[in-house]
């Protein structure tokens, strides 16, 4: 149900033709697929069976044989259901927030610098720079500027926006920050490729037509930027609800925002409980498939994609 | 979308038709793509043999030794060179290729268990762990039988390190350099000082004080603050009560954060300022950012570690690497890698050898720890298999905030 979403749904129809082959098509093919074979289906397999798998009955710590045991979906959802939640939580307040910054950002670039490509070429540097340091220390830069003696922290303490006692790191805010400021290019990017190409003839018909300028907003640019909002919220959304950099109790998040990654982190590498970490893998993707599908479904721009 | 009906053109009627016959083969490719996945997949996770056989030594044609161990462990000069294995490799003629691989025990582990259990190689001769992961490699027969005849200076090891419950008599792993944990706190913001577990939990502190993600060190200093013999017969009870403080810390927010090595960063930004620290990081802190941070063994004990060399089940060089901890337990050798690395090296000797280089390297109880900071030192007991899941488990729900 999921995977009908994304496909073009042209019906097998023809079926019964000739059954002549096309050898060149195959040869074309088969890199193609003997890479999805080995680096996506192979691993997705070997996933699926690891989350099925038993403790081993006289094993030592971290040894698991091969079994049906699908209670391994229940005991981790049991366990865990806190995290999946806030997982998906934090992913689309951060969405959210991207969104709100990156699409007023990316209209200035696309239509308002329209006249000015230079200034365009360089908000667009300025939006890509930071990319070029890497992901991990400017989260950690962040974590250095949020922590309790910084002129940020004490600042807002002096002027009582924030409790004397309060913190930042180790916060739901700091982690959401976090996810929003390291994800924000991936929607502000393909937001301004739509507007860029946004035909402004359209705005200004809108308004012979005596609509306001918020209706024009609503009912022509909304509408006409609606592959960029999809693709950017999509890249967005995606990214966040699997990340664990972000919460990570070494960076910007502590023991009470630990998010679904972290948990398969800590599974996998510490705890060694192998099925856990599997099975709670298999779920955050399933779980993203159905939101995305479903979230496609409703935008009905399945055939923008 | 619905199929549009064939263009009238004969020839585009044809190539269409082509098309959607090429899509069916790709079905049937697909599907038997799918089976073959399945079958590798099977074939990656197959288990190996029970009973592992070291590799072949090839010592004597292959002078070589690929050595895994943690950052800052060894004595590095200003100009990146590591002056004892550079002497190493001069003397012998073996050549070591040394990589600072290991970060934390539990994912150098999840990264090599996988080549171990089929006894293959990991891609390292030497690696140094710490007590708990070694005794778990050697309980699994992961690690090889050392030849103590080719190690005579070994006999310089400290007497309360030669017999271990995980590795009676040494046979399969050698003391690297060991440490203690304590309680670390900034000077100029607590004048006070803080003198036992207890202290970390006053009100004052709510909110600033951080400890190790390492279950050992962090539930022990708690344990022994609670009056549990760590070495001794505890049990389920014991631990329990001190996971119970430990969870109530963390859920009032008394307890900051848990870290791995990350916590010195919080020290120095001081989002913490008292923690339960490792002593050798605390000798390099004071160094680096001025004398900010004392550390105590609190009184009612602390905990005491030690990495260990093994050599891993597959590796070939076992004897080059026996050369070279006989040459790491050379008394002048030893006191010149802890005059950099300030953790407590294991051998005897070594004090008396410092004390030649700068008598107040000798002088420090950190690294060359007096009769008094010993005694108050303990080591976790061993944890049976049943026990370490079960412990790992409560401790890590506490991390991961799901208490």
């Amino acid at each position: 149900m999921a995977f009908a979403a994304f496909s073009s749904s042209t019906a097998p129809a023809a079926a019964d033709t000739s059954r002549k082959k096309s050898p060149v098509a195959l040869l074309l093919l088969l890199p193609g697929i003997l890479y999805l074979v080995l680096f996506f289906l192979t691993p997705l397999i070997s996933l699926l069976l690891t989350s099925l798998k038993a403790p081993s009955e006289f094993g030592d710590f971290g040894e698991f044989s091969y079994a049906f045991r699908w209670e391994n979906y229940v005991d981790v959802v049991t366990a865990y259901w806190p995290h999946i939640m806030r997982s998906f939580g934090y992913a689309i307040t951060a969405t959210f927030f991207a969104l709100i910054i990156s699409y007023p950002l990316a209209y200035f670039i696309g239509v308002k610098a329209r006249r000015w490509p230079l200034l365009q070429s360089l908000a667009l540097v300025l939006i890509i720079a930071p990319f070029f340091i890497s992901f991990l220390l400017r989260t950690l830069a962040w974590k250095q500027l949020f922590s309790d003696e910084s002129f940020l922290v004490t600042s807002l303490k002096a002027i009582s926006v924030l409790a004397p006692d309060a913190h930042v790191t180790g916060t739901a805010f700091s982690v959401i920050f976090g996810l929003t400021y390291n994800f924000i290019p991936f929607m502000t990017l393909p937001l301004y490729t739509t507007l860029e190409r946004l035909d402004v003839r359209y705005l200004e018909a809108g308004s012979d037509l005596y609509a306001s300028q918020f209706h024009v907003f609503r009912k022509v640019t909304i509408p006409l930027s609606m592959p960029g909002i999809v693709a950017g919220t999509l890249l967005t959304f995606i990214p966040a609800a699997g990340d664990y950099i972000n919460a990570s109790r070494e960076f910007l998040g502590g023991t009470g925002t630990q998010m679904i990654g972290n948990v398969i982190e800590a599974n996998f590498l510490v705890l060694q409980n192998y099925p856990a970490g599997a099975a709670l893998s298999i779920i955050l993707m399933t779980a993203i498939l159905v939101i995305v599908s479903i979230y496609v479904k409703k935008s009905g721009t399945e055939e923008l994609l | 979308m619905k199929s549009k009906p064939l263009p009238a053109d004969p020839m585009i009627r044809e190539l269409i038709r082509r098309a959607q016959n090429s899509t069916m083969n790709r079905r049937t490719l697909l599907s038997g793509a799918a089976v073959g996945a399945t079958g590798l997949a099977l074939a990656a996770c197959s288990t190996g043999p029970d009973e592992l056989t070291a590799a072949p030594d090839t010592s004597d044609t292959n002078k070589k030794i690929r050595w895994d161990n943690w950052a800052l462990y060894v004595d590095i000069d200003d100009a990146g060179g590591y002056p004892t294995i550079e002497a190493f490799e001069a003397q012998t003629g073996i050549s070591v290729e040394y990589t600072e691989a290991v970060d934390d025990n539990n994912t150098y582990y999840a990264k090599v268990k996988d080549q171990l259990s089929l006894g293959k190689d990991i891609g390292a001769d030497a690696v140094c762990l710490t007590d708990w992961m070694v005794a778990r490699l050697i309980r699994f027969g992961y690690t090889q039988k050392l030849d103590h005849a080719n190690m005579p200076n070994v006999a310089n090891l400290i007497p309360s390190l030669q017999d271990v419950d995980f590795d009676p008599g040494r046979e399969h792993s050698v003391p690297w350099q060991g440490g203690f944990a304590g309680i670390a706190w900034n000077k100029e913001q607590l004048p006070n000082g803080i003198k036992s577990v207890k202290d970390l939990w006053s009100p004052e502190l709510k909110g600033r004080v951080g400890v190790l993600s390492e279950m050992r060190d962090t539930m022990g200093l708690i344990m022994l603050d609670q009056g549990v013999d760590i070495e001794g017969k505890w049990g389920d009870d014991e631990f329990n009560a001190a996971i119970d403080e430990f969870t109530k810390q963390v859920s009032d927010g008394q307890i900051r954060n848990i870290k791995g090595n990350a916590y010195k960063e919080d020290l120095v930004n001081e989002d913490t300022l008292a923690a339960i620290v490792w002593s050798g990081d605390i000798v390099q802190l004071n160094a680096e950012n001025g004398d900010k941070w004392d550390f105590i063994v609190p009184e009612a004990g602390g905990t005491l570690w030690n990495d260990n060399f093994m050599v891993p089940i597959g590796s070939g060089a076992k004897s080059n690497v026996e050369e070279m901890i006989n040459y790491y337990y050379d008394p002048a050798v030893a006191a010149e890698v802890a005059a950099y690395v300030n953790y407590i090296t294991p051998v005897v000797g070594a004090k008396e050898a410092a004390a030649a280089i700068d008598p107040e390297l000798a002088n420090n109880n950190l690294i060359f720890p007096d009769e008094e900071t010993l005694s108050n030192a303990y080591v976790f007991r061993g944890l049976d298999n049943s026990e370490e899941q079960k412990y790992n488990a409560a401790f890590q729900s506490v991390l991961l905030g799901s208490v």
